[in-house]
């Protein structure tokens, strides 16, 4: 039996922005932009739920980010996820790698009992590769990033293939160990129907508050209660749960700033225009060629 | 330690015995900043028996090496690396430290930063040293790390205003390498390694690598397709084109991610940065990531159906067409020409 935490993020669809999600600034309205599940986290629940299958064990993920980010909890739950926490806090905004490495550290300390971490390699929105590294670190455990496969888990020790430049390379790890995952590792199973309609009504407390706030019939205790009783409760962390160092977390706990953002704005005279003819083509192949460019 | 808050450190990737050229690229680049700030570079060199490596970075601008070999050092493994860095950074403060945008600088370098609580950023495309004014506050000699942000929808400048040390990775060809033009004495420090039972805790079975053989940083031609194609059975006509031109053959992530071709030879902020004497851009599009591997390409050709492509905004020549039809067009007028 080996227990996973599977770290996820929900993220803005960075390859479907449209002109009217870029400010006047130039800089992206994330609030009207599709929000989406980083795909290499998919993965990475896929892997989880793999050692699952073959040796027992619980799954939880893991997101940090605003409420709506529940979403992608209950996608992982109609994955085959047995628990799902949601991290928020305003005191959590503006985050850079460092400061969200030391809130998922806490977080995952807290949820404990874990044989290992998986995270997907990087989010489509940063790009960065680098949460996973830093949480490990924080919690003081090795690290496999550009995780391919688990090929076996014996007692303490996972046997696992990774991605190095120009080939792969195989290590033995002692448990417990986070891994981040490729995209082509494993392909991330369908959502469960059965699963579907048994957890479509997760709800995170903060879900359950916006019922309360509707209806003075209801009491939050209780509801959270009925939740909890039928499995679809989504517990959420914030940084009093956590008893955490606010200067380590948000915006004060951050050492990279953005400074300065541009939006992409080309110079230049534009290029010369070649007809789309033969004759065109053939001027401009001369051209390359008297100037040396070609041949 | 008079250079103290001044110092540019490179971490030096290498393998069997030679360092990479993504290490070499960033002793050029940090020679610069050490100039700028009026400070030392250094380079950090881990390894068995890789003497000559911390040898080899003095003709890329070193006024130091620090060297770490032990057998057990041989290969790469992420927890003695980051243990020897962890130490030394703690140490001797250095006020920035550049590392690839490899496999390894990216398991590396984040493990390095979150120990030592520094700014880290990924993939830089430019590095530059200014004086600013952030929030009210004068910063001095502050570093300025460019990267295309957001899918690349925009150009971010991060910077790490209040914290000591400031880190970042660069993707191999971005900065351009070149020999100093002063080689400074070969002065190396030797730091022993301590063994410790933590580095054991991750051991290596075994390894595969294959020799990359794709060389497009020595191209002089590259013909480069996008999604634009549509098809895999399209890119054919690329592979086509670039051989009768004599070029390589590369593509954008998205055809890239569409399986039209392999990451090997993808350009851009995540894969290759090239700078060949000509580049045919066919069916893509020209996101700013892809821009930035090949903008600073001598001549650069774009063929796209869309005539409000960005890639337009680069290229020297431009073609609005479909790519199936301009390039055996092409093809065949260039074939005509030699005859």
């Amino acid at each position: 039996m080996y227990n996973s935490i599977v770290l996820v993020k929900q993220v803005p669809d960075t390859s479907n922005i449209s002109g009217q999600v870029m400010k006047e600034d130039g800089t992206v309205n994330r609030a009207k932009l599709p929000a989406i599940f980083n795909y290499e986290d998919r993965v990475a629940l896929e892997l989880a739920l793999q050692v699952k299958d073959r040796f027992g064990g619980t799954i939880t993920v893991v997101t940090m980010g605003p409420p709506r980010a529940s979403d992608v909890l209950r996608e992982c739950l109609f994955m085959g996820a047995n628990n799902a926490y949601l991290i928020t806090d305003r005191k959590f905004a503006g985050a850079d790698t460092l400061a969200t490495s030391f809130v998922l550290a806490e977080a995952i300390k807290r949820i404990g009992n874990y044989d290992f971490v998986f995270a997907g390699r990087q989010a489509i929105d940063g790009d960065t590769a680098q949460v996973g590294p830093q949480t490990a670190e924080k919690l003081g455990i090795p690290q496999i990033t550009y995780a391919e496969a688990i090929l076996d888990v014996r007692d303490r020790t996972a046997r696992v293939r990774r991605k190095i430049e120009g080939g792969y390379e195989i290590l033995d790890a002692t448990l417990p160990v986070l891994l981040t995952v490729v995209k082509d590792a494993v392909t991330p199973r369908p959502v469960s129907a059965k699963r579907l309609m048994a957890y479509k009504g997760a709800k995170s407390l903060l879900e359950l508050e916006k019922l309360v706030e509707g209806n003075s019939l209801l009491y939050i205790d209780k509801l959270v209660h009925e939740y909890q009783g039928r499995s679809l409760y989504i517990p959420t962390l914030t940084a009093d749960d956590l008893q955490i160092d606010l200067a380590r977390c948000g915006i004060k706990g951050s050492p990279t700033k953005v400074y300065q953002v541009d939006s992409v704005v080309l110079g230049g005279a534009g290029p010369t225009r070649i007809e789309n003819t033969g004759a065109g083509i053939s001027s401009l192949i001369d051209d390359l060629l008297e100037d040396k460019i070609l041949g | 330690m008079a250079e103290n808050g001044k110092e540019v450190w490179v971490f030096i990737e290498q393998r069997v015995g030679k360092p990479a050229d993504v290490s070499l690229e960033l002793l050029s680049k940090g020679r610069k900043l050490a100039d700028t700030m009026g400070g030392a570079l250094k380079s950090v060199v881990i390894g068995d028996d890789v003497r000559s490596v911390a040898v080899d970075t003095f003709q890329f601008g070193a006024d130091e090496a620090f060297l770490v070999q032990h057998p057990a050092l041989k290969d790469y493994r992420t927890l003695p690396y980051g243990r020897i860095l962890n130490t030394l950074v703690k140490k001797h403060q250095p006020r920035i430290v550049l590392f690839g945008a490899t496999i390894t600088g990216r398991d590396l370098a984040p493990r390095v930063a979150s120990h030592t609580m520094s700014g880290l950023t990924a993939d830089c495309t430019d590095l530059r040293i200014a004086d600013i004014s952030y929030l009210g506050k004068e910063y001095h000699n502050l570093l300025l790390q460019i990267r295309p942000a957001f899918g690349g929808n925009i150009i971010a400048t991060i910077i790490t205003p209040d914290n000591p040390i400031q880190m970042a990775t660069v993707r191999e060809g971005v900065m351009e390498k070149h020999r100093a033009e002063t080689i400074r004495p070969v002065r190396i420090v030797e730091v022993p390694y301590v063994p410790d039972a933590v580095d054991d805790m991750v051991k290596i079975v075994e390894q595969h690598r294959e020799e990359n053989k794709i060389n497009l940083k020595g191209a002089p031609i590259i013909v480069a397709g996008g999604y634009g194609l549509g098809t895999k059975e399209n890119f054919a006509l690329i592979y086509e084109l670039a051989h009768v031109l004599g070029g390589e053959v590369a593509g954008s992530r998205a055809a890239v991610d569409a399986g039209y071709i392999p990451y090997e030879r993808q350009v851009g902020q995540t894969g290759v940065t090239v700078r060949p004497k000509l580049y045919i851009a066919v069916g893509i599009s020209g996101a700013i990531q892809h821009r930035a591997g090949m903008q600073d390409s001598n001549k650069i050709i774009a063929i796209n159906s869309d005539p409000d492509a960005p890639i337009f905004d680069v290229a020297h020549y431009g073609i609005v067409g479909d790519a199936m039809e301009v390039v055996p067009k092409f093809i065949d007028a260039y074939k005509r020409r030699l005859k």
